[in-house]
Formats: C-alpha cells, sequence, structure tokens
C-alpha cells in the first residue's frame, strides 16, 4: 500500500475532499450507480417472485412453446447487457474527463 | 495413457476414453508450454499475485469468463435445463446479474484503492491487524469451498469420460487435477494462470457456440420446435413420472414452487447468486491484473458479454440434449446430469466431439482451480505472512517463496477433500460458496467503499458475523442431514447420508436468506457502537476510489 508523500498538517486529500468540485463528482457518482443497481436488483427480484409465486402468469403461452417467463428471462439479459453499455458509455463521457482532472490537480499541488 | 485406460472397461464408457484423456493430456501439455513460455523465471510478489496489472482490459475480460464460467456452468446448468427445464435457467440469470454488482459497485473502485488483495481494500482505513486477519480467513474459507467444488466436479468427469465409476480413478483423477494447477501457479504465477484462463475461455465458449448452432440447425433455428422436440422425447420417457411431466420443462416453478419452504429457500439461493460474485476473492483477484480502473471497467464489460453469451447458449445446449439425448440416457449416465452436454456432443458429433468437450470440460476446471489458487496464496503470504506476522517487514523473495509454499498446500487441501466431497452436486457446492461470499465478503466491501461510518468493530462483526452464520447455518440445514431417504437406496440425498442421524433445525438448503441480511446489519452496529474514525484516511481512500489517484504511481515504481 504506497501512498504518495505527503506534508503534515495539510491532508492534500482532506483539503481534495472538501473542495465543492470532489463533492460534486461523487454526488454524480452516486446518483448514477445507486438508482441503476436499486433498478436491476428490484427488475431481477421481480423474475425471481414472479417465477415461484406467479407459475401460472410466467407459463402463459406466447407463441408455439415460448412463454411469457421465457421472454421475461430473456429480458434480464437484454437489461443487463443494456445497463452495462450504458454505464460504460456514461462513466466514459461523463464521468472519466471529471474524475481524471481532480486527481491530476494534486499531483500539481504537490509539485510545488 | 496405458495407465489409465485399463481403468476403464471400455463397454460401458461413452465414446472413447484415450481420445478423450488424449485432448486434455494435450491441453495441458501446450498450456503447461505458453506458461513456460510467457511466465516462468523469478517473479516480484506483485507479478507473482497480479502480473503487475499488465493484462489489457479485454484480456483480463476473456479471463475473468473463464475463471466463472466454472464446471458448475457448463455441465451443471445444462444438466439442469436438459431434466428440469427453465427452473435451470433460473442460475443462469442469477449469475449474470450479478456481474453488474461487480460493474457499477465494486471493480473499479476497488482497483483504484488495492494493489495484491481483497484485504488491502478492507483495511485500508482500519485496523490493519484485525481486518486483515478477518479477511484472510474469510478468503481462504470462500475459496476452498468453491476449490472443492471444482474438484468434485473432476472426479464426477471422469466416471462419465472413463465409464468408471471406481474409487481408485476418480481419486486418481483429482490427485492430477490437483498436481496440474499447482504447477501452473508455481510456474507462471498470475500471468501464466491468466493465459491459461484465457485459452479455456475461448476452446470453451467457441464449443459451445458450435453445438449451439448444430443443434438449432437441427430444429430449423426455431427455439419453438426445440422446446417442442424436448417436451416429446422427454414424454418418451421410460420413467412415467418424467413422461408426464414433459410440458413442464418448459414451465417456472416446478422444483422451486413445491411448497412455502422450497419457494422462500429459492428466494435465498437468488440472493446468494446476485450478491455472491462480487464477494468471490478470485474473481475480485482479476480487476489487480490490469494497470486502471478503466481497464477494470472495459473487464467487466467484456466478462458480462462473454458469460451473458455463454449462458445463452447453454440454455440450447440443455434444451437439446432433452431433445437428442433424452432424460432416459442422462440419468442412466455414469455422471447422471453433469452428462448432459457431454452426451449431447457424442450424439452430435460422435467420439471426436465428445472428446474435444470432455476435454474442454476438464480444462474448465483446471483453469478455475488455478485461479482459486493463486488468490489464495496471495492471502496467504500476503496478507497473513507479510503483513500479520511479519508486520510489514520481509523481502520479496521470501513472500513469493511463502506464497509458492501457500499453492502447495492449498493443492494439497484441494487434492484430499476433492477426493472426500466428490459425490455431492457441483452446482449446489458452488451455490453455497457464493451464500458465504455474499455474507461474509459483500457487506463489508460496500461498506468499505461507501461508508464514511464504516469502522474496524463493524468489519470484524460484519466479516466473522456473516461467515460463522452462513455456514453454522449450512451444518444445520438440510444439506448436512436430515433430507428424507431416497426409497431405491435407502440413503439420504444429504452429506450424511445415513438417513437416522438427523441434526437439521434450519429449514433451507442456502442461508443467504438470514446470513446476508444479519451480516449488513452486524457492520452497521458494530460501527455505531464504535467510536473509531480516521478522517485522513477516509479522505485518501474516498479520494484515490473515484479519481484513481496514485494507481499509477504504485504501478510505476
Amino acid at each position: 500500500m504506497s501512498s504518495p508523500a505527503r506534508t503534515t498538517g495539510s491532508d492534500p486529500y482532506v483539503a481534495l475532499q472538501a473542495t465543492p468540485e470532489f463533492q460534486s463528482l461523487r454526488k454524480k457518482f452516486r446518483g448514477f450507480v445507486f438508482p441503476l443497481t436499486a433498478f436491476f436488483l428490484a427488475w431481477y427480484f421481480l423474475y425471481v417472485l414472479m417465477s415461484i409465486f406467479a407459475p401460472g402468469f410466467m407459463n402463459t403461452v406466447v407463441f408455439g412453446k415460448v412463454t411469457i417467463g421465457l421472454i421475461f428471462g430473456f429480458l434480464q439479459f437484454v437489461t443487463t447487457f443494456a445497463i452495462t453499455f450504458y454505464y460504460a458509455k456514461w462513466m466514459n463521457r461523463e464521468f472519466d474527463p471529471e474524475a481524471d482532472a481532480l486527481g491530476a490537480s494534486l499531483d500539481h499541488d504537490k509539485g510545488h | 495413457m496405458a495407465t489409465l485406460t485399463f481403468l476403464a472397461p471400455a463397454a460401458t464408457a461413452v465414446g472413447n476414453p484415450t481420445l478423450n484423456i488424449g485432448i486434455f493430456v494435450g491441453f495441458v501439455v501446450v498450456t503447461l508450454g505458453i506458461v513456460i513460455k510467457v511466465a516462468s523465471g523469478k517473479k516480484t510478489a506483485e507479478q507473482y499475485y497480479t502480473a503487475a496489472g499488465a493484462f489489457s482490459g479485454r484480456q483480463n475480460g476473456i479471463a475473468i469468463a473463464g475463471d466463472y464460467l466454472s464446471a458448475a456452468s457448463f455441465l451443471g446448468i445444462a444438466g439442469a435445463i436438459a431434466l428440469r427445464g427453465l427452473d435451470g435457467f433460473l442460475y443462469s440469470i442469477g449469475f449474470l446479474v450479478a456481474w453488474l454488482v461487480a460493474l457499477l459497485l465494486v471493480a473499479e473502485l476497488m482497483r483504484n484503492t488495492g494493489r495484491f488483495t481483497m484485504a488491502d481494500v478492507l483495511s485500508y482505513r482500519l485496523q490493519q491487524r484485525p481486518v486483515r486477519i478477518a479477511t484472510s480467513v474469510s478468503v481462504l474459507c470462500v475459496s476452498l469451498f468453491y476449490l472443492l467444488a471444482q474438484m468434485a466436479g473432476a472426479g464426477g468427469l471422469v466416471s462419465l469420460l472413463l465409464g468408471v465409476s471406481g474409487e481408485l480413478a476418480q481419486n486418481l483423477v483429482i490427485a492430477v487435477v490437483g498436481a496440474v494447477m499447482v504447477a501452473y501457479v508455481l510456474i507462471g504465477g498470475m500471468k501464466g494462470t491468466t493465459w491459461v484462463q484465457i485459452i479455456k475461455a475461448i476452446l470453451l465458449i467457441s464449443a459451445t457456440a458450435i453445438m449451439t448452432v448444430w443443434v438449432l440447425a437441427k430444429f430449423g433455428f426455431s427455439l419453438s420446435n426445440l422446446f417442442g422436440g424436448a417436451i416429446e422425447t422427454t414424454s418418451k420417457s421410460s420413467a412415467e413420472a418424467t413422461a408426464k411431466g414433459a410440458e413442464r420443462l418448459i414451465e417456472y416453478g416446478v422444483q422451486y414452487g413445491k411448497t412455502t419452504t422450497t419457494k422462500i429457500d429459492f428466494i435465498s439461493l437468488s440472493m446468494a447468486l446476485v450478491l455472491g460474485t462480487a464477494g468471490l476473492p478470485h474473481v475480485l483477484q482479476r480487476f489487480y491484473t490490469v494497470p486502471t480502473s478503466k481497464q477494470a471497467r472495459k473487464s467487466v464489460e467484456w466478462a458480462i458479454w462473454l458469460i451473458g453469451g455463454f449462458y445463452l447458449l447453454t440454455l440450447v445446449v440443455g434444451f437439446g440434449a432433452a431433445a437428442l439425448v433424452g432424460p432416459d440416457k442422462i440419468n442412466g449416465a455414469p455422471g447422471k446430469q453433469n452428462s448432459a452436454a457431454p452426451l449431447l456432443a457424442f450424439e452430435l458429433g460422435g467420439s471426436p466431439l465428445l472428446g474435444i468437450v470432455s476435454g474442454i470440460a476438464f480444462a474448465t476446471i483446471l483453469a478455475v482451480v488455478a485461479g482459486l489458487t493463486i488468490t489464495a496464496s496471495a492471502t496467504f503470504a500476503h496478507d497473513i505472512y507479510k503483513e500479520v506476522i511479519k508486520k510489514g517487514s520481509t523481502s520479496q523473495d521470501q513472500e513469493v517463496k511463502v506464497a509458492r509454499i501457500g499453492a502447495i498446500l492449498i493443492g494439497l487441501v484441494a487434492i484430499l477433500g476433492g477426493m472426500l466431497a466428490k459425490s455431492q452436486n457441483i452446482a449446489f457446492l458452488v451455490a453455497l460458496a457464493f451464500a458465504v461470499a455474499a455474507s461474509a465478503n459483500l457487506p463489508t466491501i460496500l461498506y468499505s467503499l461507501f461508508w464514511k461510518g464504516f469502522n474496524t468493530k463493524g468489519a470484524l462483526w460484519s466479516i466473522y458475523g456473516g461467515l460463522i452464520s452462513s455456514i453454522g447455518l449450512i451444518i444445520f440445514s438440510p444439506v448436512v442431514s436430515g433430507k428424507p431417504a431416497d426409497p431405491k437406496t435407502g440413503l439420504s440425498p444429504s452429506m450424511v447420508t445415513d438417513p437416522s442421524i438427523d441434526f437439521h433445525w434450519f429449514p433451507l438448503d442456502n442461508p443467504g436468506l438470514i446470513s446476508i441480511p444479519l451480516a449488513f446489519f452486524l457492520g452497521w452496529l458494530g460501527s455505531k457502537l464504535s467510536k473509531e474514525y480516521n478522517a485522513e484516511k477516509y479522505a485518501e481512500m474516498e479520494v484515490r476510489s473515484l479519481t484513481g489517484h496514485g494507481v499509477a504511481e504504485a504501478l510505476n515504481h
């Protein structure tokens, strides 16, 4: 666990953590991942609960041998792939530039 | 090969045992050659544990798929789908959705704050020694559970491929698998292990894709026709109950919907599956093999595409086995449900395809156990030996040496445990490992990454509470004792097969429903009861976790 050298007294991490830029980055990150997590967990457990408590509905045939439950199962794959794609895109575009800039500012401050 | 094949009465074996073993030996020789070429020689601790973060996100994503798609995924799930239809599919979905927890909440932040092991992150802003000890205990427990499942799988596989269920042959194969896995780890460290996993993932996914296309081609590329075929074959089963219930293959709630207990048990299992992945030490260790959090993100993206794609393929393989092989042959084979996929390969492509699929199934076990061994040995050497016993002062050479000794010890335990556990159901043992990981590891990981008020007391209560409650509930569950005896054999399907010994009082097979919330609660309560708080360390951890600051410096030293 090597941590960058720092002067005693004013800790650069504590200082950066207190800045409005960092607070807004943190808020932005949590504001994005927490609701998304709540959504996919709720959606997953809805599927789990339906498959054991509402088998009649899940086993309704849509066409041929394909049931609502099977489509519901495939939709879990679709949402997982979609969330993965959406998250990566958001992080690359919205989060990384700000996070990188803040990280770099720490090195810059240390330099002088 | 002669020494192995003489054990096999060829008449009862499916396909050609010599060919099956030949392909497996071929895989071992080729991969060992690659491991020696790319990764032999002296290593720093960092190279040994994490390949010094030198892999790209894409390479690591493929390796993650190789690490995660275990024999339980391939043989266990395909077999469960072949015999029980969509109920088996529920496992796949839990195993896949779980990756979103890793992607959104864990992978990148862990990459930014840890370097060698899971305990690096958990002990970051807490008291080093007690937290490292607790984390190490939990890492070793989860890894051993998972290892036993894989080794038991190796034993089951040989009974199918050699057509024997003799103790000696199975134990011999378990010992060989254990020895080869230790060789990979000793020679190649994390770099060698990663390449083995990459090769295995490509082979496994390709072979499954070929079988899928082959099956679909036989049914006019219509899933509905495939299901119809599966139902038709199953309805001709000689077992009356199976034949009558053929339609149930495409129905939910067959196995888990029977009683209130089975329903609650299924919720418990689902919780363990979806929350367990992001607490599996060998999965977390893989995030350290890439240089930055962006590459960790890319790793998980790749892993999700590959793992999700693979589970879709196993659905077709499972129904294909039901349609083309049928429940009678699957149940009559030595490996029972675990033999569905190999039997389908034989049906489609005869002995050559069976040989390829069997060889890949062995390779799968090998790659997964190597990943587990390296993770457990890193914990053994880095957390227990270096940080706890030597208090951080030991030479790199000495640390790597201890890690290698650890790998050998873990290999021995896995071999012996695998010989004892070989009759257990693989998918089921893996599900228990997930339950322990979700209870003992995940709450502490999330708290230390996201909750300011978390402290040492909370961590210890959560880790030990989750570990003791999950393992304790398993011991007193029907898994270990007290399942009603099978009328045919007079033996109980529990681990204790004597039906007169019954000490179970916990009704569920899976402890997750109780132990996971309990571990979260204990983590909260313990933290509230302690005043410990280190503002500087908290700031350092939070800033680094989000900005990735310091990661590059740690690597370029």
